[in-house]
């Protein structure tokens, strides 16, 4: 077994799946977590069925990480769940839903994990924002909302755990590729382009790079910040 | 369980967290050991490391996963958490509860 170990939330696909196979060459051993079973197989990699919202599965799973790896160097708030409508078409139904997986599925994550990484005196936790919340992006009212409640949180979590040795912060992607992206319209997200100051579609390269800078041992005086990609501030 | 194996797993928690502390800080491992106010020697930031290790020891014992700080706690007129005592009187009604 390696000797770092990373938590990595949404797993299974998109993003976060890049980055369980990314860090697995890096020689990091990975858990990854998502609703669904995932057919990733290496042997340093190990996969957790759950909702992020449950509280008693992410503890039993910090449990079980505490238990087998017996530490945890890293979290990285990937799983998140977007919703595009106009406000006034939104029912609370789907903003309860993206406030559950995007706010409290971070929140807890980062709770649970940082009371394993204090053990060790030693952790990094890298959430996941969006550029919609600078740009206050026309129908992602609730989207926007639950990021701007992860940046948030970023902010004083980065606080609070500093005394641990913990640095807390965020990632905000501008739109990659995936899932997260079926639906929106080509002009919405052409206008989205128009809008940063480097005018091309993010790339999984681009978000590992900025999670890369924030994991490094050197970065123990970098938290509670929160990097936009695409030149958006 | 009783109520005297969940105060024998505070203490043990208490002691635990005493293996971080410099001598001068360390809790005495009595039932009437102050957690909270003046004449206590744990700073706020204390008190929440030894909350989560009292956490983690009655998982460890009982297999039960209970949240010692919760909103009732909070608004209770008399704290739990005054003193080890007292701390256990209220692990060990949480831990009824979550049976």
């Amino acid at each position: 077994m390696t000797d770092r170990v990373i938590l990595i939330s949404g797993a299974r696909k998109g993003i976060g799946r890049a980055l369980a196979e990314y860090y697995l060459a890096q020689n990091w051993h990975v858990i990854g977590c998502s609703r669904q079973a995932s057919d990733l197989e290496h042997a340093c990699y190990r996969h957790i069925e759950l909702d992020v919202n449950d509280e008693a599965a992410v503890k039993a799973m910090l449990t079980s990480i505490r238990k087998t790896e017996k530490r945890l160097d890293a979290l990285i708030n990937n799983a998140g769940i977007a919703s595009m409508n106009a406000a006034l078409l939104t029912p609370v139904s789907s903003l309860r839903r993206v406030l559950e997986t995007n706010v409290i599925g971070t929140f807890l994550f980062c709770r649970e994990a940082a009371r394993l990484m204090q053990k060790n005196h030693f952790g990094r936790i890298v959430n996941f924002t969006t550029v919609a919340v600078p740009l206050n992006l026309e129908g992602e009212a609730a989207y926007a909302a639950s990021k701007a409640a992860v940046e948030s949180l970023t902010r004083t979590l980065a606080r609070e755990l500093a005394a641990h040795g913990i640095t807390v912060n965020a990632v905000g992607p501008t739109p990659v590729q995936t899932d997260l992206l079926r639906g929106v319209p080509t002009e919405k997200l052409e206008d989205l382009l128009a809008r940063q100051a480097i005018q091309r579609m993010g790339e999984v390269r681009d978000v590992i790079n900025v999670i890369d800078f924030f994991l490094r041992p050197e970065s123990d005086y970098i938290t509670g910040q929160v990097l936009y990609l695409g030149g958006i501030s | 369980m009783n109520q005297n194996d969940v105060l024998a797993a505070v203490v043990e928690a208490v002691a635990e967290y005493n293996e971080q502390l410099e001598d001068e800080k360390k809790l005495e491992l009595s039932p009437e050991t102050r957690l909270l106010g003046k004449s206590s020697k744990l700073e706020s930031f204390g008190l929440v490391n030894l909350i989560i290790l009292v956490e983690e020891k009655l998982y460890e014992k009982f297999e039960r996963s209970i949240t010692l700080a919760d909103e009732r706690a909070m608004s209770q007129e008399r704290s739990p958490f005054r003193s080890i005592e007292s701390l256990a009187e209220y692990a060990f009604i949480l831990l009824n509860e979550s049976a």
